[in-house]
C-alpha cells in the first residue's frame, strides 16, 4: 500500500512541478508550485516525519506561496508576452540535475535495507535543537529578528 | 453506567468495525476513518444549521425584533429553507473570471476548514485523528485558507473581490502570528503538541473544587483572551469583518459568488469558527473535563459542546454589540499590542513553571503580565488631543 501511495504522490508532485514550470499564467504556475509542495510534504508524512511535513506546509503554503502571490500582484503585469526560451535557466537546471544525479550515484549504500529508526517525534526534534544545534538555532533567530526589524525600518513613516 | 454512556459513541464505532473482522487491516483502517469523517460532518453541519438560525434569532433579540419565526416551530426549519434556496439558485460565473480558480476556491476553503476539525478531542477517546503534532496540523491546514481566499479574490477578476481578498489575507497573516504565539505557553507547560496530552494535563482539581484549567493562571487567562480575539479576526467576524464590509466592498472576496458556492464560503466561515473555538476549549478551558469534580458523571462530550456553545454565544453577542473597526486600527492593534502581550505570556508561563507552578508561580507570572501590560498601555497612550483629522494623501 505504501508503494502505491508513493507512486501516486510522485506522479502528482512531478505533474504539479511540470505545470509550475510550463504554465503560461504566472498565477496558475504559483498555485501548481503550491500543489507540488503539498506533494513533497506528503512524502515526509509517508516516511513518518510528520513534523517536517507539517512545517513544510506551514511555511511554504502559508507564507512563501502567499508571498509569491503578493509579489506577482504588486508588480508589473506583462505576463502575456512570450520572451522565448530561457537558455541560461535551462543550463542551470541541467547543471543542478547533473550534480544531484552524480551525488546520488556516488552514494553506494542506497540499495541496502534502511536501518530501523525511531519515530521522529516533536520531542526528539526539540531536544536536538536545544542541545547539539543550539548555536545554529540562535544564529537563525538573530538573522530573522534582523530581517523583521529591517522590514519595519523599510516601511516606517518618515517624520517631517 | 455513566461510563458506558460516556463511551457510547466509541463503543458504537467498535461494534460497527467488528462486522468487518474478516477483512484485511487496511480496509478496517479506511472504514474507521470514513466513520470518523461522517460523524464529524454530520455533527458540525447540524451545528452550522443550528448556529445560523440561532445567530439570527439572538441578533434579532439584541436589536429588539423577532428574527426568523415563520418556517417551522420558532423558525427552527429556516436553515432547511435557506439550503433549498441556495441549491436552486442560478450559479453565475463572470465571463472574464478565471473559471478554474473561481471553481476551486470554495472547495479548498471548505476542505481546509473541515480538516482542521479533525485533531480536536471531543470527548474521552474521541479524537478523530490522533497525530503527534496535532496543534501544528491545525495551524498548517489553517494557513492554506489564505491561498484559497486569494484564489477566490483573484479568480473573480473584480476589484471588490481583489480588495476584499487583500484585506482578508493582510489581517489573517497579521493575526496568525499572535494566534500561534499564544498557543506556545500551553505547549511549553505541557511539553507536547498533542491535543489529547494538553487536555490530560488539565484533568486534576485543586482541593477537589477548582479545576486546573490553564485559563485560571495569569498567563493562561491573558493568552486565552488574546487567542480569542485573534480567532475572531481569523474567522473574519464582527468587529473584524472588513474583508467583507458590505458598506464598502460589497462582500469582499465572495462578491462574484452565488448560489451554492456562496453557501460553501458561508459554511467554511462557520466551520472555521467552530474549529478555532474548539481549539480554545482544548487549550485553555480543559477540553472535555467537567468544571467540578462531582459533575464528572455527565458524559465528556456534553461538557465539550457546552463549552463550545458558550464561546459561540460570545461570538454572536460580540457581533450584536460592537461596530466594525477600520483596517489600520486592526493592524495597529495586532502589531503594537497583541504581539508583545503574547510574548509576555510566553515569559510569564516560563516564570510560572520555574516558580513551582503553585501560588508563588501564580503571583510571579501575574507580576510579569501586569508589568508588560502597564508598560504597553503607557507606551501606546500617545496623549493625542482630539482635533480635526489631517489628510496626508487626499485633499
Amino acid at each position: 500500500m505504501n508503494s502505491a501511495a508513493f507512486v501516486l504522490i510522485a506522479i502528482l508532485t512531478l505533474a504539479a512541478a511540470l505545470a509550475a514550470a510550463t504554465l503560461q499564467k504566472l498565477m496558475h504556475a504559483t498555485l501548481s508550485f503550491a500543489v507540488a509542495l503539498v506533494g513533497v510534504a506528503a512524502f515526509f508524512f509517508l516516511l513518518g516525519a510528520e513534523f517536517v511535513g507539517l512545517v513544510l506546509i506551514f511555511v511554504y503554503i502559508g507564507a512563501v506561496a502567499v508571498l509569491i502571490v503578493f509579489t506577482i500582484l504588486l508588480t508589473r503585469r506583462d505576463v502575456g508576452k512570450d520572451r522565448g526560451a530561457n537558455w541560461g535557466g535551462a543550463l542551470l537546471a541541467v547543471a543542478v540535475f547533473g550534480g544531484l544525479a552524480w551525488a546520488v550515484f556516488k552514494t553506494q549504500t542506497v540499495a541496502t535495507g534502511a536501518p530501523h529508526i525511531r519515530a521522529l517525534t516533536v520531542k526528539r526534534i526539540g531536544e536536538a535543537l536545544m542541545t547539539s544545534y543550539v548555536w545554529p538555532l540562535q544564529c537563525v533567530g538573530l538573522l530573522l529578528t534582523a530581517a523583521l526589524i529591517g522590514a519595519l525600518v523599510l516601511v516606517m513613516e518618515e517624520k517631517r | 453506567m455513566s461510563k458506558s454512556v460516556d463511551q457510547i459513541f466509541v463503543n458504537a464505532k467498535q461494534w460497527l468495525l467488528s462486522w468487518l473482522m474478516p477483512a484485511p487491516a487496511w480496509v478496517v483502517q479506511i472504514v474507521s476513518s470514513l466513520i470518523n469523517i461522517f460523524a464529524l460532518l454530520a455533527v458540525f453541519l447540524t451545528l452550522f444549521a443550528l448556529m445560523s438560525v440561532l445567530e439570527r434569532k439572538i441578533l434579532g433579540r439584541i436589536q429588539n425584533r423577532y428574527g426568523p419565526n415563520r418556517v417551522g416551530p420558532f423558525g427552527l426549519l429556516q436553515p432547511v429553507a435557506d439550503g433549498i434556496k441556495m441549491l436552486i439558485k442560478e450559479d453565475i460565473v463572470p465571463a472574464r473570471a478565471d473559471k478554474l480558480l473561481h471553481f476551486l476556491a470554495p472547495i479548498l476553503i471548505a476542505a481546509a476548514a473541515i480538516l482542521a476539525l479533525g485533531v480536536i478531542p471531543y470527548g474521552r477517546n474521541m479524537t478523530p485523528f490522533t497525530i503527534d503534532g496535532g496543534i501544528l496540523f491545525f495551524f498548517a491546514v489553517g494557513s492554506t485558507t489564505e491561498l484559497a481566499v486569494f484564489m477566490a479574490g483573484w479568480g473573480s477578476n473584480n476589484k471588490f473581490s481583489m480588495l476584499g481578498a487583500m484585506r482578508a489575507i493582510a489581517q489573517m497573516i497579521s493575526y496568525e502570528l499572535p494566534l500561534i504565539i499564544t498557543v506556545l505557553p500551553v505547549v511549553m507547560v505541557v511539553g507536547a503538541l498533542m491535543p489529547d496530552r494538553i487536555v490530560g494535563a488539565q484533568a486534576e482539581y485543586t482541593l477537589g473544587v477548582v479545576p486546573r484549567w490553564f485559563v485560571f493562571t495569569p498567563w493562561g487567562a491573558t493568552a486565552f483572551i488574546l487567542f480569542f480575539v485573534s480567532g475572531l479576526v481569523e474567522s473574519n467576524r464582527t468587529p473584524f469583518d472588513v474583508p467583507e464590509g458590505e458598506s464598502e466592498i460589497v462582500a469582499g472576496h465572495m462578491t462574484e459568488y452565488s448560489g451554492f458556492k456562496y453557501a460553501t464560503f458561508f459554511m467554511a466561515e462557520y466551520i472555521g469558527m467552530f474549529a478555532i473555538t474548539g481549539l480554545a476549549t482544548t487549550l485553555f478551558l480543559g477540553g472535555w473535563h467537567s468544571p467540578v469534580q462531582v459533575l464528572e458523571f455527565i458524559p465528556s462530550y456534553v461538557w465539550f459542546f457546552a463549552k463550545l456553545s458558550t464561546l459561540l454565544l460570545v461570538y454572536i453577542w460580540l457581533r450584536g454589540t460592537l461596530p466594525r473597526t477600520r483596517i489600520d486600527q486592526i493592524m495597529n492593534f495586532a502589531w503594537k499590542f497583541i504581539l508583545p502581550m503574547s510574548f509576555a505570556c510566553v515569559i510569564a508561563a516560563a516564570v510560572w513553571h520555574y516558580a513551582g507552578r503553585g501560588l508563588r508561580g501564580w503571583l510571579w507570572s501575574f507580576v510579569v503580565i501586569a508589568i508588560v501590560y502597564t508598560a504597553l498601555s503607557m507606551l501606546l497612550d500617545t496623549q493625542r488631543k482630539f482635533a480635526p483629522r489631517v489628510y496626508r494623501f487626499a485633499e
